[in-house]
């Protein structure tokens, strides 16, 4: 795969993104995590459910699967146990995952389906028109919260550790470095595989918290990020909400818990075994 | 190992489970409901013999998801619910239907609305199976009366849903569900496949041909397919022009319709009468009592439901001078059969409807024939 129309529908372009919206740079990475895998687009399935982040795989040329508001990680879940051969990779946002689809993101954690989920988290609804999120800061404004928002954000990331995924990171779509490095991690991973973008959205988000240009929301992300080993906040509480509005990086987990589909093969045999002797 | 040639007694939720065997289920997700549980438990423990896969998910919605899922790797996939959780998957029905995908749901009706009578039975999903999902579109719904109809619609539920690429549906209910009776195994059972695309063209995953059912772009076959929920032209590509939104709408709904007459399943007896009961699923067991005990009086079972089969309708009613419906809802068939017969001249349509929990009995049918 040398070009990165080999892997993305050309026929397709111009995308509907914004300018300056973060979805091209995570799109970018993702080509270089799976051409530098040599991954092939035959043997891998794409699924997403609905809003601005959700729309990558349909430029993705491969299988791909664009499912209702929340509900890509259960229909990934289907796809996976019918087919182990096949490799699954959601494309999701806050707001499909971890408002609608939530409930649907702690349990495929919890059972450890083997899925990779890339979640690019811009802290609002950007297909709607700019809607506090469950991601969105405290007192930032939207259409939704045009007096402050009165809640605090939700961290995905601590939530898929804590619910049992096997791979877990966060980075912002400054650090393009370290986010294929975790893209790569995580789609070699058996099991479910979480890496969460934090990612501009000037549109939605930035016009109405006075960073319109881009680069101001650049620099936002900036300054707001905190790797988590040089993160004092982090070491105290891990599960912060972003109480204080820092956007912790890093990778928060690596480990090989069996996954959903190995437990499940492995169910069967030792039935067979039985029936067997 | 499925079930051999022979008769068996079973609870008709059992006899599901060996149907859906039968047909080649690979795939179950669902949720624990009364009164269905029993298809989710009996699953459980029969498909893994089978070298299929079950799961029991988080909810309805992730249930429907999850099977959604696998029929797009080319799985026979089907879940089972009751009322409130049939409720929570309309979205994917819909969705289904947009995008095509065979699936199988059986809904063990009980009475509603909300939580409802949730261990006695009732018909009262029959409009939501149709209309249940934003948006014009068709479904098949098939509704059993006994433990046999369990087992044969089904099978008959599975080959719809492959043939015609759409969700199907067994509108069973509490009584059906949990009867205990015989039934019976053919030798021979018809099981049919959704139509694989074969070549490697991926630029027309929905292409079709007169049967208006696009052949099935399996996943990991190299097709390269967009699925999408969006209005969508061959290629699977979203659009929201009139005339693609149009074009794929009227397709999704006349797959369906121009095949009614094969879809359409219905069961006629005393076939001369001028006085026709119609109806469906568990009121049929006391039907069939009063028209034994009285054979001036005809029946009419639709074990199709959706599409309705409207040519059987309207042929009971051109000769008929009377027609009673029954059913356990506050008339949902019934003014499908009101508006059929009215056009064929048969202007005495009445419903005899129950809604507590409690199936008809054969006296109460007898009275209600009296006193028109």
């Amino acid at each position: 795969m040398d070009d990165f129309f080999d892997l993305y529908r050309k026929d397709r372009w111009p995308t509907i993104f914004c300018p300056g919206c973060g979805i091209g740079t995570v799109m970018n990475c993702f080509y270089r995590a799976f051409s530098e895998l040599g991954l092939d687009q035959d043997k891998v399935v794409f699924a997403s459910g609905v809003g601005c982040s959700s729309r990558i795989p349909g430029y993705i040329r491969a299988d791909s699967i664009h499912t209702t508001h929340g509900r890509a990680l259960a229909v990934a879940t289907g796809l996976s146990l019918s087919n182990p051969d096949l490799k699954v990779i959601v494309f999701t946002g806050d707001g499909d995952l971890g408002a609608i689809g939530g409930n649907h993101f702690i349990h495929s954690s919890r059972r450890n389906a083997d899925m990779t989920v890339f979640c690019i988290n811009n802290s609002i609804y950007g297909m709607t028109g700019g809607q506090a999120s469950t991601t969105t800061p405290h007192k930032a404004f939207s259409t939704t919260t045009p007096y402050g928002n009165m809640e605090f954000p939700f961290d995905l990331a601590e939530l898929a550790v804590t619910a049992g995924a096997n791979y877990v990171a966060r980075w912002t779509v400054r650090n393009v470095k370290e986010l294929i490095g975790s893209m790569k991690k995580a789609l070699v991973k058996d099991g479910f595989s979480f890496v969460e973008v934090a990612s501009p959205c000037p549109t939605g988000f930035g016009r109405r918290n006075k960073m319109a240009d881009p680069r101001q929301m650049y620099e936002w992300l900036k300054i707001k990020s905190v790797r988590k080993e040089k993160s004092e906040l982090w070491k105290m509480d891990p599960v912060d909400l972003n109480i204080r509005g820092q956007i912790t990086i890093g990778e928060f987990v690596n480990r090989s818990r069996p996954s959903l589909g190995s437990m499940l093969r492995s169910m069967l045999d030792e039935d067979e075994q039985s029936k067997e002797q | 190992m499925r079930l051999e040639a022979g008769t068996y007694f079973m609870q008709g939720n059992e006899a599901c489970v060996e149907g859906a065997i039968a047909a080649g289920i690979r795939f179950f997700a669902g949720y624990p409901i009364t009164p269905s549980t029993e298809i989710a438990e009996g699953l459980a423990e029969r498909l893994p013999q089978e070298g299929g896969i079950f799961i029991q998910m988080e909810d309805e919605i992730a249930s429907i998801s999850a099977v959604i899922g696998s029929s797009w790797v080319g799985s026979k996939a089907m879940t089972a619910t009751s009322g409130p959780g049939f409720s929570l998957m309309q979205e994917n029905i819909g969705y289904a239907a947009m995008t095509e995908t065979p699936l199988v749901i059986i809904d063990v009706m009980r009475g509603g609305p909300s939580t409802g009578l949730p261990t006695l039975p009732s018909q009262g999903d029959v409009m939501q199976a149709r209309f249940g999902s934003h948006g014009d579109y068709q479904v098949v719904a098939l509704a059993p009366a006994t433990v046999q109809d369990m087992f044969d619609l089904t099978i008959k539920a599975f080959n719809f849903s492959e043939v015609y690429r759409t969700p199907a549906i067994v509108l069973s209910d509490a009584e059906v569900g949990h009867m205990r009776g015989k039934f019976t195994v053919p030798r021979n059972i018809e099981v049919l496949e959704r139509k694989m695309r074969t070549d490697k063209v991926w630029h027309d995953g929905f292409a079709y041909d007169e049967s208006l059912v696009p052949r099935f772009p399996v996943f990991g076959k190299g097709f390269r397919v967009h699925v999408t929920g969006i209005s969508h032209d061959i290629a699977g590509y979203p659009r929201n022009e009139p005339d693609v939104h149009e074009e794929l709408v009227r397709r999704l709904t006349e797959k369906i319709l121009k095949d009614s007459d094969k879809i359409s399943i219905v069961e006629k007896h005393n076939g001369k009468a001028d006085r026709f009961i119609v109806t469906y699923g568990s009121p049929t067991l006391s039907a069939m009592e009063v028209i034994a005990a009285d054979p001036t009086i005809g029946l009419l079972q639709l074990k199709t439901i959706w599409p309705l089969p409207e040519e059987a309708i309207r042929s009971v009613a051109k000769d008929a001078k009377e027609i009673v419906v029954l059913e356990m809802n506050l008339g949902q068939i019934f003014r499908e059969v009101e508006r059929l017969a009215c056009m064929e001249g048969c202007k005495k349509v009445r419903l005899l409807s129950k809604v507590g929990g409690e199936v008809h009995s054969p006296s109460e049918i007898v009275h209600f024939l009296k006193e028109g």
